[in-house]
C-alpha cells in the first residue's frame, strides 16, 4: 500500500528523518511512536507531499506507484488523507461546509456548470451533501452541522477533522495523534471509532500516537523512530519488549 | 406549518427582482440627473465591491490591482463604442491605429469583450503572482496596476496616451428605457442591471462546492490542499473572474463619467474600493453592497468639506480632500475595533435579533 523507500528529510543541517524505510500493507492499522522530535509529523508530511524529501522515494498504492514528486492536492486525490497534529480546520467556515469541501476533489463539473447550475453539478452537489451529511452522523456531529468550527469543543473538532478527510474518499489515513488530550473514555471511543471506520471505509490506517494504550490496543504493526532513526519494527509485544525501544522511549529505571 | 422564508423560496426572489426592477425604472424617470448619476456610480462600485471581495475576503489573496484591470476594461469598452468623429477628434496629436478607428461595437458586446480582456491580463498575471503569498502579493499586483497605466500613458496611437478620452457614449437601452424617453439622461438599468447578476452570481458561486474551496483556501491553505485542493489552479480562477468583473466595472464607469484617462486609474481608485470591501466585510456579499452605496453617497454628500466653510465666527480655508481623511479615519476604526467590517457585524445582530424573535 505505502512503501517509504531509503527516504531522508534534511532542513538545513538538521537530519529530521535519516534513511527511512518502511513498508505499510492494505488494511492494517500501523503506529509510528517515537519521542518529541523523531521526526514522526515529517515524516507524515513527506508522505502527504508537504515537504519534498532530500533523499528517497515514496511509493503508493497497488501498481507502487511514485508519489514523492507530487503535489498535495494530487497525493489527495489518489486516496491519501490525513489529519493534522494541531487541528487545522477551516475555523470560519460551518461544521457542514468543513465536511462537504472535502469532497469538493471528487467534483468532476467544472466552475460554470457549478455557478449555471447545471444538472450535472447539481446531482453532484446533492450526492456530496448526502456524503457529508453521513459523515457528521457519523462522527456524532451532526446536530452541530451549522455552528461554525472554531465554536466547537476540542474533542468535536479532533472528530471533524477525521470526517473531513473521510469525506476525500482516501483508501490510506493518516492520522496526527488522534488521542491527544482526550480523556480514558474519550480514547476508548475513539479506539472503537477507528475500528469502524476501517471496516466501513475500507481503509488502511497509519497513525502517529503518544497515548500506548491505543498504539498497544489497535496497531498491528508499529515503527518507532528516535532523533530521525527507525530504531524498531514489529507487533506490540515485539516493541513493549525491544531494549532500544524501552532505553529510547518508555524510559530505563 | 410551512415557513416561508427568503432562502427558499425562488417566486418570491423573483418578485423582489421584478420589483426592484420597476423601482429602478420608476426612480430614473423621477430623479434629478445628478442624484441618478450618483446612484448609478453605486451600481458600478457594487460591481467593483464585489469582485475586490472575491478575490480579497473570500479567497484571501492580498490583491491590489483593481485599478490595473478596471484601467483595461474602461479603455477597451471606450474604444469599441466611440464612433468615428468623436475618435478624430481626440486622437489629435497622434492618430489612432487604423485597425480601431472603425471598429465600432454596441455597449453590450464592448462592455464583455472589456471584462474579457481584463480576465485575460488577470489570468496572464495570476499565473506567475498567485505563487506569491500575502504582502508580496499586494506589491506585484500594485506594481501591475501601475504598469498597466505607465503603458497606457505611452501607447499613444491606441490609448491617446495622457490627453485621455472624451465623448464616450451614453449608454442606451432601446427596449425599456428609450420608449420612457429616458435616453437623454443616465441609463440605471445598465449600471443595476449587472450590479444585481453580479450578486446573484456571486451567491451561487460561494454557495457551491468551487465558492467553498476558495474559503477553505483562505481558511488555511495547507489545509486546503491536503484535502485535494489544488490551490494554483482555484485561486487563478478566483483571480481571473474577479479581473473580469473589474474589467465590466471599469467599462461601466468609463461610459459613465464619459471622460477617462491614465490619471484615473491609480491606487487610490483601489483604495476607495478597498475602503468598501473593509467596511462592508472582508467575505461578506451584503455587507459590501450597503457599503458601496453607503460610502458612493458619502463621497458626495461629503464634498463640502473640500470647500472652505463657514462657522460663523470663522471660515477656514478649502481643504481639497478633507473628506477622503474621513474616510481614512473610518477604515481605521474599523480595522483597529472590528476587523470583521462595520457592516457585516451590525448585519450579523440584526439576523441575531430576528432569528430569536421568530
Amino acid at each position: 500500500m505505502l512503501k517509504i523507500n531509503n527516504m531522508t528529510m534534511r532542513f538545513g543541517g538538521v537530519v529530521a528523518v535519516n534513511q527511512l524505510s518502511m513498508e505499510i500493507e492494505k488494511g492494517q492499522i500501523v503506529g509510528l511512536i517515537g519521542p518529541n522530535g523523531a521526526g514522526k509529523t515529517t515524516v507524515f508530511n513527506v508522505v502527504t507531499g508537504v515537504y519534498k524529501p532530500t533523499d528517497g522515494e515514496v511509493y503508493y498504492g497497488e501498481n507502487h506507484e511514485k508519489i514523492s514528486h507530487l503535489r498535495p492536492d494530487q497525493i489527495a486525490k489518489l486516496g491519501i488523507c490525513r489529519t493534522f497534529q494541531n487541528i487545522r480546520l477551516f475555523k470560519e467556515l460551518s461544521v457542514f461546509d468543513n465536511v462537504f469541501i472535502g469532497g469538493h476533489l471528487r467534483l468532476r463539473s467544472g466552475l460554470f456548470s457549478s455557478v449555471l447550475r447545471l444538472p450535472m453539478y447539481n446531482r453532484e452537489e446533492k450526492e456530496m451533501t448526502k456524503k457529508a451529511e453521513y459523515l457528521l452522523e457519523k462522527v456524532g456531529l451532526f446536530e452541530e452541522r451549522n455552528e461554525k468550527a472554531y465554536s466547537l469543543p476540542y474533542g468535536m473538532q479532533r472528530r471533524l477533522e477525521i470526517a473531513r478527510a473521510l469525506a476525500t474518499e482516501p483508501r490510506l489515513l493518516l492520522l496526527d495523534e488522534p488521542a491527544a488530550g482526550m480523556n480514558p473514555q474519550e480514547t476508548q471511543d475513539l479506539m472503537e471509532f477507528i475500528y469502524n471506520i476501517k471496516d466501513e471505509f475500507d481503509l488502511t490506517i497509519f497513525l502517529i500516537e503518544h497515548h500506548m494504550e491505543v498504539v498497544m490496543g489497535i496497531c498491528e504493526n508499529i515503527f518507532v523512530l528516535d532523533h530521525g532513526n527507525l530504531i524498531a519494527q514489529g507487533n506490540p509485544q515485539e516493541i513493549q519488549s525491544n531494549e532500544r525501544v524501552i532505553e529510547a522511549y518508555l524510559g530505563v529505571e | 406549518m410551512k415557513k416561508i422564508s427568503l432562502k427558499d423560496n425562488i417566486w418570491l426572489k423573483i418578485g423582489i427582482l421584478v420589483v426592484a426592477l420597476i423601482g429602478l425604472v420608476v426612480i430614473n424617470l423621477f430623479l434629478d440627473s445628478y442624484k441618478v448619476k450618483v446612484l448609478n456610480l453605486c451600481a458600478i462600485y457594487i460591481i467593483l465591491g464585489l469582485s475586490m471581495n472575491l478575490i480579497n475576503g473570500f479567497t484571501g489573496l492580498f490583491s491590489l490591482g483593481h485599478a490595473g484591470f478596471m484601467a483595461i476594461g474602461a479603455y477597451t469598452v471606450a474604444i469599441l463604442t466611440m464612433p468615428l468623429e468623436a475618435k478624430t477628434m481626440n486622437y489629435y496629436m497622434k492618430p489612432m491605429v487604423p485597425f480601431l478607428l472603425n471598429l465600432n461595437l454596441p455597449f453590450i458586446f464592448a462592455l464583455l469583450i472589456g471584462g474579457l480582456m481584463a480576465a485575460l491580463f488577470g489570468f496572464l498575471i495570476g499565473a506567475p503572482v498567485l505563487k506569491l503569498t500575502d504582502d508580496y502579493l499586494a506589491i506585484a499586483t500594485l506594481g501591475f496596476s501601475e504598469i498597466i497605466r505607465i503603458v497606457f500613458i505611452n501607447l499613444q496611437s491606441i490609448t491617446n496616451g495622457s490627453l485621455g478620452l472624451k465623448a464616450i457614449p451614453q449608454m442606451t437601452n432601446k427596449f425599456i428605457a428609450e420608449p420612457l424617453g429616458l435616453s437623454s439622461k443616465t441609463n440605471l438599468l445598465w449600471a443595476w442591471g449587472i450590479a444585481i447578476l453580479t450578486i446573484i452570481f456571486m451567491q451561487v458561486l460561494m454557495k457551491g462546492s468551487y465558492g467553498k474551496a476558495f474559503k477553505a483556501i483562505r481558511e488555511d491553505e495547507i489545509a486546503a490542499r491536503s484535502m485535494g485542493i489544488n490551490l494554483f489552479k482555484h485561486k487563478v480562477m478566483s483571480f481571473t473572474i474577479g479581473s473580469f468583473l473589474a474589467g465590466i466595472g471599469g467599462g461601466l464607469m468609463a461610459v459613465h463619467l464619459g471622460t477617462i484617462d491614465p490619471a484615473l486609474f491609480k491606487f487610490a481608485l483601489t483604495f476607495n474600493i478597498l475602503l468598501i470591501v473593509v467596511l462592508g466585510g472582508m467575505g461578506n456579499i451584503y455587507g459590501t453592497v450597503i457599503s458601496a452605496i453607503v460610502i458612493t453617497v458619502a463621497m458626495e454628500a461629503l464634498r463640502f468639506l473640500d470647500g472652505s466653510m463657514n462657522f460663523g465666527f470663522f471660515t477656514t480655508p478649502a481643504l481639497p480632500g478633507l473628506r477622503m481623511v474621513v474616510f481614512s479615519l473610518a477604515l481605521m476604526v474599523v480595522v483597529i475595533f472590528k476587523r470583521d467590517g462595520f457592516i457585516r457585524d451590525t448585519l450579523e445582530k440584526v439576523r441575531g435579533k430576528y432569528a430569536k424573535n421568530q
